[in-house]
């Protein structure tokens, strides 16, 4: 992190502060100010899009932490939020579980899912890697669908409502607070993960994953540990989307959204946790652009140009970045902050 | 027994097509190393080419399947010059993204153009049904299985006997030193996107005429993956043999075992997964891919 000059740290605990000088704390304050008054000037449909791409962004810090830094590609992302949403649905709707134990959990199930599927990252990466995590979301798909008596099948299961410590959550304006404070305190936590011991050794597998088991960094371990975090994330933000919808089935987790969680790093910057939400908010941008100006491209073609134009919209924007700005948004804005951190020079 | 040889035939054809598909994947990634996971794609854009010519222009089989192929290679260099070539040098996850969003956006094209509907034209190909004791062949897996072994042929020659074809055999060999030698690797890049995107082509129009193309004819591409992960990602003879037994074995496990299961089954779907996740837990190369020995 680039700080401006006369910036000093006279203890570890403020060198080690992720807001450092009162700009930062001024920013953060504006952000969490602004963020807490979207309820009160956007309409329904903003704040559906919102909350969608809150849950985006805590799913994709998992896939951050997994790919962006530890380099173990991941295509099945979209797989383990399947996971993580089934769990918290069964666990509520057929155990009558709070959603405050059910969450936490449908986190952990995915995360143990994740590991057993993780396993073979310990011998194949890059492509194989890539079909192993695709073959896993195929799977798990085909699963919940056989298992029909306790995952309901093609139906899907309905979730009951949600009660945190005696209040029913319904409405947007809840999921609003709630979804946006889970991805906030996912976004610090994500940050501090990458900032330990194990954020260190993933970069280190990244980098050169035998240099860094020659270096003591222990593989089987460190890996496994990095599908496990990363799809805890999945999970928590598969078991959300399940709650707010108040509906789990299989449709609600298409093989693509892991390919345009992928994408969202791309567009975003790999690694990088403010890279996330840019990348989140970008491609969730576009799509909900597709779905506005769809209707009007249909009546020159067909009723389904919606469709075409919400895959052809990110895909672009993938391709593009991918030529022209391979570290994503992040580096973009990192550009423009030092240009006029140090405008007259 | 007939039920049994039924089903492999059956099965016979659908592995000629994945062998098709892997065929063009397997080209690609010898000569370039780059994964092409749109290849699948190339596949369903092939159908709708078919569709197009054969049925909304009415032109003769001939005809549209050249004018299918020359839509094929504009396709081909344009991608490999404009998408891929400033990614040379870049890691592999940039070269699948690359292509993971060019399977997006011809997907997207298709729905916008083609409206992503059901479209068949089973009528256009010559019916001929062959009856061998109990067991019918369907005519179109027949001309499935003999354009395919055709093509893979024309190929085979190829490789053997032109100067291109020599290029290509020794780009996949080295690249670096291929180049000393005064062969321009670029060329050699080009002329596989379009071998690939013209077999992808020609084998969805036989698709399209086994059983209709539909969107979901793209995912068939993404099994195809299977065929060569088994097969292994640089070897031809692999990719043909692994197509072919992928494409029985998924057959003969949708006959018999999907009675057995639960809910119906629907192995078919799954059945190359879980062959990915044995074959890369136990032999991550495939049976006759090239081993690489990793060095910091």
């Amino acid at each position: 992190m680039s700080l401006p000059s006369g910036t000093y740290a006279e203890t570890y605990v403020q060198d080690m502060s992720l807001l450092r000088t009162k700009a930062h704390w001024l920013w953060a304050a504006l952000l969490l100010v602004a963020l807490a008054t979207v309820p009160v000037w956007a309409s329904d449909s903003t704040l559906t899009l919102a909350i969608i791409i809150g849950i985006t962004v805590i799913s994709v810090h998992g896939l951050n932490i997994l790919t962006g830094n530890c380099g173990l590609i991941s295509m099945g992302h979209s797989g383990f939020m399947m996971v993580g949403g089934y769990a918290l649905a069964i666990m509520s709707a057929r155990y009558g579980v709070p959603f405050l134990v059910a969450l936490p959990a449908a986190g952990l199930i995915a995360g143990a899912v994740g590991v057993l599927f993780g396993l073979p990252s310990l011998r194949i990466k890059g492509f194989y890697l890539i079909m192993a995590t695709v073959s896993a979301y195929f799977i798990i798909h085909w699963l919940m669908l056989q298992f029909r008596g306790f995952t309901g099948g093609t139906e899907g299961i309905s979730v009951p409502t949600a009660t945190i410590f005696g209040m029913e959550i319904r409405g947007n304006v809840a999921y609003f607070y709630l979804i946006i404070g889970i991805a906030l305190l996912a976004t610090v936590l994500a940050k501090n993960i990458l900032r330990t011991r194990a954020g260190r050794a993933f970069v280190a597998i990244r980098d050169n994953d035998l240099a860094a088991e020659v270096m003591g960094v222990n593989l089987w371990t460190y890996k496994l540990q990095a599908f496990f975090i990363g799809c805890v994330f999945a999970g928590i933000a598969g078991a959300l989307s399940v709650q707010y919808i108040g509906f789990a089935n299989v449709e609600q987790f298409p093989f693509i959204n892991s390919v345009w969680y992928l994408g969202m790093l791309i567009v975003g910057g790999m690694g990088r946790t403010a890279g996330v939400v840019f990348g989140a908010l970008a491609i969730k941008l576009l799509e909900q652009t597709a779905t506005k100006i769809g209707p009007s491209l249909a009546e020159f073609t067909n009723p389904q140009a919606a469709v075409g134009l919400s895959l052809i919209l990110p895909g672009l924007a993938i391709i593009l970045f991918l030529i022209f700005a391979p570290h994503g948004i992040y580096q973009l804005w990192e550009r423009f902050r030092n240009y006029y951190q140090q405008w007259p020079f | 027994m007939t039920f049994f040889l039924q089903l492999v035939v059956t099965g016979l054809s659908l592995g000629m097509m994945y062998a098709l598909i892997a065929l063009g994947f397997v080209i690609i990634f010898k000569c370039s190393k780059a994964f092409n996971i749109a290849q699948g794609h190339f596949v369903m854009l092939g159908g709708y080419l078919g569709y197009t010519f054969l049925v909304a222009a009415a032109l003769p089989l001939w005809a549209s399947i050249l004018a299918s192929v020359a839509v094929a290679i504009v396709l081909g260099l344009a991608i490999e010059r404009l998408a891929l070539r400033p990614l040379l040098g870049k890691p592999v996850l940039a070269v699948i993204m690359m292509t993971i969003a060019l399977a997006g956006v011809m997907e997207g094209i298709v729905i916008v153009i083609w409206g992503g509907e059901y479209k068949t034209y089973h009528d256009v190909l010559p019916a001929v049904t062959l009856q061998i004791g109990g067991v019918s062949i369907p005519p179109e897996s027949l001309i499935g299985l003999i354009v395919s072994g055709l093509v893979v042929a024309i190929l085979m020659l190829g490789f053997r006997y032109t100067k291109i074809g020599l290029a290509m055999r020794a780009t996949a060999e080295d690249e670096q030193v291929t180049r000393a030698a005064g062969i321009r690797a670029t060329t050699v890049y080009a002329v596989a996107w379009v071998i690939a995107a013209v077999v992808a082509v020609v084998g969805g129009i036989l698709l399209g005429g086994v059983s209709g193309v539909a969107i979901p004819l793209s995912e068939i591409g993404l099994k195809a993956l299977a065929v060569v992960i088994l097969g292994g990602l640089d070897s031809i003879g692999g990719a043909i043999f692994a197509g072919v037994m992928l494409g029985v074995l998924e057959n003969l496990a949708a006959g018999y075992l999907d009675p057995l299961m639960p809910s119906g089954g629907g192995l078919a779907g799954v059945f190359p997964f879980l062959v990915i996740m044995v074959v890369l837990i136990f032999k991550p190369h495939g049976l006759f891919g090239m081993k690489r020995i990793e060095r910091i």
